[in-house]
């Protein structure tokens, strides 16, 4: 029983992080049409920012509840930073052309900022303990918990819950949703274009890196574990469907509590337990549980 | 007509796409070397009764037989194996490659697969057919040039050859002369109507423009709302004030 | 239309290759060695590109090669390079073979991803089984024998280039009887007109699946020959970066034609080198920036250069004769 437990917040713990990146690297999927390899860079580049600037603060002196800001402000720097400029001076000049074209430019762009990071903050791990710290710990079977944990979880399911409601309640919401789910709509509803997958990049990278601020304090900030993370995300989305937002949360469920059980269960297996299970859906249901099968006309 | 005599046989061929019929119970028989122009309104039905006996849409219900095999639900490339072949409404071409090496794969695909993946794809044999079917269809000039640098009449030339180098028993094709210029119509139609009558395969082609069908097919099939409403030879089929009303009324 | 046949400039690379050890320093011997032995991945992964699919999980038939030599040698004693040449292929292609009946039913970013999947498995496994593979360690890999002989240190490092050299002209020759053969051409046409080729009766799958086996038999011979070079095999060789590097050679050289990926091979063998010699901490990022120039300046890589260059040099000599 406590063992299920654990396995539970665990999981859900992984699944709230997995679906901030997914659900960003899913919308960058289904308006844009492009893989975005770099997802993992930035979403790492999120960690060491917010990891940086807390630090910093706290350095400075400042009362450990500043730390939260400063996690929140670094995501958003490196969100609204990276975003318009890898679309505009990169994505834009892309568009259209051959797919290993696409792939190579955002794997590119991967490589770039995973040694970006290791250039500007250096090799040894970064550690920012105070937001984890400062909420406390519960007991729970035994087991010590942090309220921290609780928090990723509850802000998880509040960013999942004002998706929703953009999707639904927003013009701009029911537009991207249009779009992921035909293309040509964009032309005809007479937006602008460019600015639209601007906008909708960006969002994706500021999913991305808020999710690296979150998870920041609850681990040691070293350079590679962005890779990691890049192949989980891909995972996720392959899994939930690409392009479907729904299909992100479900499919970081799905992975959060594989990875969970494998961790307690059988430690062996975590790694092959998800490239297996993104085997088995690409194979039953290629298109992901929530994906939509594309139907060729001629 | 007996079985054995109709190169094809379509019994009750139904098929509804969100409620609607696009096809009803249709009962169509052709015979060997016959040329028929199907003609109908937009939404008629008509591509989607070439879609379904070709293959890429499955009937709802009915069977389709092709010589007396049972073609139904088989995929559109069994279809072909079994002598369909197909021609486009937008030409299906492979754009990167020359004008010839499009018809020497069509050859080559139809030489049966054992023998397509050893020796070179330029080999005599090939060379010559597809020469010779070159100029039948008047492309011999553009042989060696690139696809992108045929002019429209021409890529509608080339995508009704890639289907004609397959040796099929019946052909079809969907609108031969939607996108050609009026001054080429006629051309590229004499062209088509020649080279078929000269290997003698039977001949269906779909078309919007009546005056194409009226010269050039010997029987009329008229498509309205998913089932055929007429049937017979051009002249007094398209006569027919009703048909006219289904037809042009309508567009 | 599409040269199918090797230009001239091939033919004196060729014989500048041939004549190499007796010119070149032992250090460039290493690094063309090895970037004849990886050209072969290299040109699996661009046969693919041809027909418009990705592949970003390559680094499993690497890996397959390089672990059967890794393993023929660590349980078997085997050495024998003309044993575990076709040995390692033969592996690597029997592998394609299973992975391949799946592979072939998609396409876009599902056969890239599906393909990372399989190669990420693969890692997986590498590293975990550590008692069997030598885990984060890996494996070495003694030099191999010929015909039982070991060759004498004074000619072993061009012995082994030789026979690189060997074998990727052996693969040279089969590729382009390959691109010549309706099969080869069938798979351009993929990437522009799947309907058409479903609509003649020919399988779309089929052409893939073929093409798999030939393309996975491949990253295993070059895994094989990777092993003997180095000496020294590591489960990274399955990570999907290193599938990411191999697209890259692909696209640096130029995937539109066979000579290409040798190209773009030396040019990333010696690009790492010096990099590795000036800017050690910043690889990654030295390839990403390479990665980006060519993608957004030259797509075609490395390869249309020379192409640019022939033409307006064979332009200007028919000018002069006519002229």
């Amino acid at each position: 029983m406590a063992l299920l437990t654990i396995i539970g917040l665990d999981g859900a713990v992984f699944a709230a992080i997995l679906f901030l990146i997914a659900v960003g690297l899913t919308l960058i999927f289904g308006v844009l049409r492009i893989l975005n390899v770099a997802h993992g860079g930035i979403y790492a580049f999120g960690a060491y920012t917010g990891t940086y600037l807390a630090l910093g603060l706290l350095g400075l002196g400042y009362s450990p509840y500043w730390s939260y800001l400063m996690l929140l402000a670094g995501a958003l720097l490196v969100g609204l930073t990276f975003g318009p400029v890898i679309e505009r001076l990169f994505l834009r000049r892309i568009y259209g052309q051959a797919e290993a074209i696409q792939l190579l430019l955002t794997f590119s762009i991967f490589l770039i900022l995973d040694d970006l990071m290791k250039l500007i903050w250096g090799t040894q791990p970064m550690f920012v303990s105070a937001p984890y710290v400062l909420l406390g710990q519960f007991s729970v079977a035994g087991i010590t918990y942090s309220w921290y944990h609780i928090l990723l979880i509850g802000l998880s399911v509040a960013f999942g819950g004002s998706l929703v409601w953009v999707v639904r309640g927003t013009r701009f919401g029911k537009l991207v949703v249009a779009v992921i789910h035909d293309r040509e709509i964009s032309v005809a509803v007479g937006i602008n274009v460019n600015r639209f997958y601007t906008v909708a990049f960006t969002l994706g990278a500021l999913c991305a890196a808020v999710g690296g601020a979150l998870i920041a304090p609850t681990i040691s900030v070293v350079p590679g574990f962005a890779v990691d993370v890049t192949v989980l995300a891909f995972a996720v989305i392959a899994i939930g469907g690409m392009g479907s937002l729904e299909g992100a949360a479900l499919g970081a469920l799905i992975v959060g509590l594989a990875r969970a059980l494998a961790i307690h269960l059988l430690p062996e297996l975590e790694l092959v337990a998800i490239y297996l299970m993104m085997v088995l859906v690409l194979l039953i249901r290629p298109q992901g549980l929530f994906g939509e099968v594309e139907l060729r006309r001629i | 007509m007996a079985d054995t005599e109709a190169i094809l046989r379509t019994i009750d061929l139904t098929r509804s796409f969100d409620m609607v019929k696009a096809a009803d119970a249709i009962n169509v028989t052709m015979g060997h070397g016959e040329l028929v122009g199907i003609v109908g309104a937009n939404g008629s039905g008509k591509t989607t009764f070439l879609n379904l006996i070709t293959g890429y849409v499955k009937p709802d219900h009915g069977r389709i037989l092709m010589m007396g095999h049972d073609c139904t639900g088989l995929s559109p490339r069994r279809i072909t194996k079994l002598g369909i072949a197909r021609s486009f409404q937008v030409p299906q071409l492979y754009t990167g490659l020359s004008v010839r090496e499009n018809v020497l794969l069509s050859l080559a695909a139809a030489s049966g697969n054992s023998a397509s993946f050893w020796g070179p794809l330029y080999r005599r044999p090939w060379l010559g057919e597809s020469g010779e079917i070159l100029d039948r269809f008047g492309l011999k000039s553009y042989a060696e040039r690139s696809v992108a640098e045929l002019p429209e009449g021409g890529r509608k030339l080339l995508d009704i050859a890639l289907s004609f180098a397959l040796k099929p028993r019946l052909l079809l094709m969907d609108e031969p002369t939607s996108g050609v210029s009026v001054e080429d119509k006629f051309q590229v139609m004499d062209t088509l109507v020649r080279v078929l009558r000269e290997s003698d395969i039977t001949t269906i082609f779909v078309e919007h423009d009546m005056e194409v069908v009226q010269r050039y097919s010997r029987r009329v099939l008229v498509f309205d709302n998913g089932r055929v409403m007429a049937d017979g030879d051009p002249i007094s089929v398209l006569a027919d004030v009703e048909v006219r009303k289904a037809v042009l009324g309508r567009e | 239309m599409w040269s199918n046949r090797p230009p001239l400039a091939a033919l004196v690379g060729a014989v500048l290759l041939m004549a190499a050890p007796l010119v070149v320093p032992s250090w460039i011997l290493f690094i063309l060695t090895l970037a004849l032995a990886k050209f072969m991945v290299v040109l699996a992964v661009a046969l693919f590109l041809r027909a418009g699919l990705v592949s970003f999980g390559h680094g499993l038939f690497y890996a397959v090669g390089a672990y059967t030599v890794g393993f023929a040698v660590k349980w078997a004693g085997l050495r024998e390079a003309l044993l575990l040449v076709p040995l390692g292929t033969l592996c690597a292609a029997v592998v394609a073979a299973c992975v391949g009946v799946v592979m072939a039913r998609y396409r876009g970013v599902f056969f890239a991803m599906l393909n990372l999947a399989f190669s990420m498995i693969v890692y997986a496994a590498l590293l975990k089984l550590y008692w069997l593979t030598g885990g984060t360690d890996g494996l070495g890999v003694r030099p191999p024998t010929f015909l039982g002989a070991l060759p004498p240190r004074t000619i072993a490092r061009m012995s082994y280039y030789y026979m690189t050299l060997a074998i990727a002209g052996g693969v040279i020759y089969a590729v382009y009887r390959f691109l010549a053969s309706p099969l080869g051409y069938f798979l351009k046409a993929l990437g522009e007109n799947e309907i058409r080729i479903e609509y003649s009766g020919e399988s779309a799958r089929r052409v893939i699946y073929l093409t798999y086996i030939l393309s996975g038999a491949l990253g295993g011979l070059s895994g094989v020959l990777v092993a003997f070079t180095v000496g020294h095999i590591v489960p990274e060789y399955a990570f999907w970066i290193q599938s990411g590097e191999f697209v890259f050679v692909a696209l640096l050289g130029g995937y539109g034609s066979v000579p290409g990926p040798l190209v773009g091979a030396i040019a990333f063998e010696f690009i790492r080198t010096y990099a590795s010699k000036y800017a050690p901490e910043a690889w990654q990022m030295t390839l990403g920036l390479i990665m980006l120039a060519i993608i957004l300046f030259r797509p075609g890589g490395l390869w249309t250069i020379y192409e640019a260059l022939a033409g307006r040099f064979s332009q200007r000599w028919r000018g002069a004769e006519s002229g």
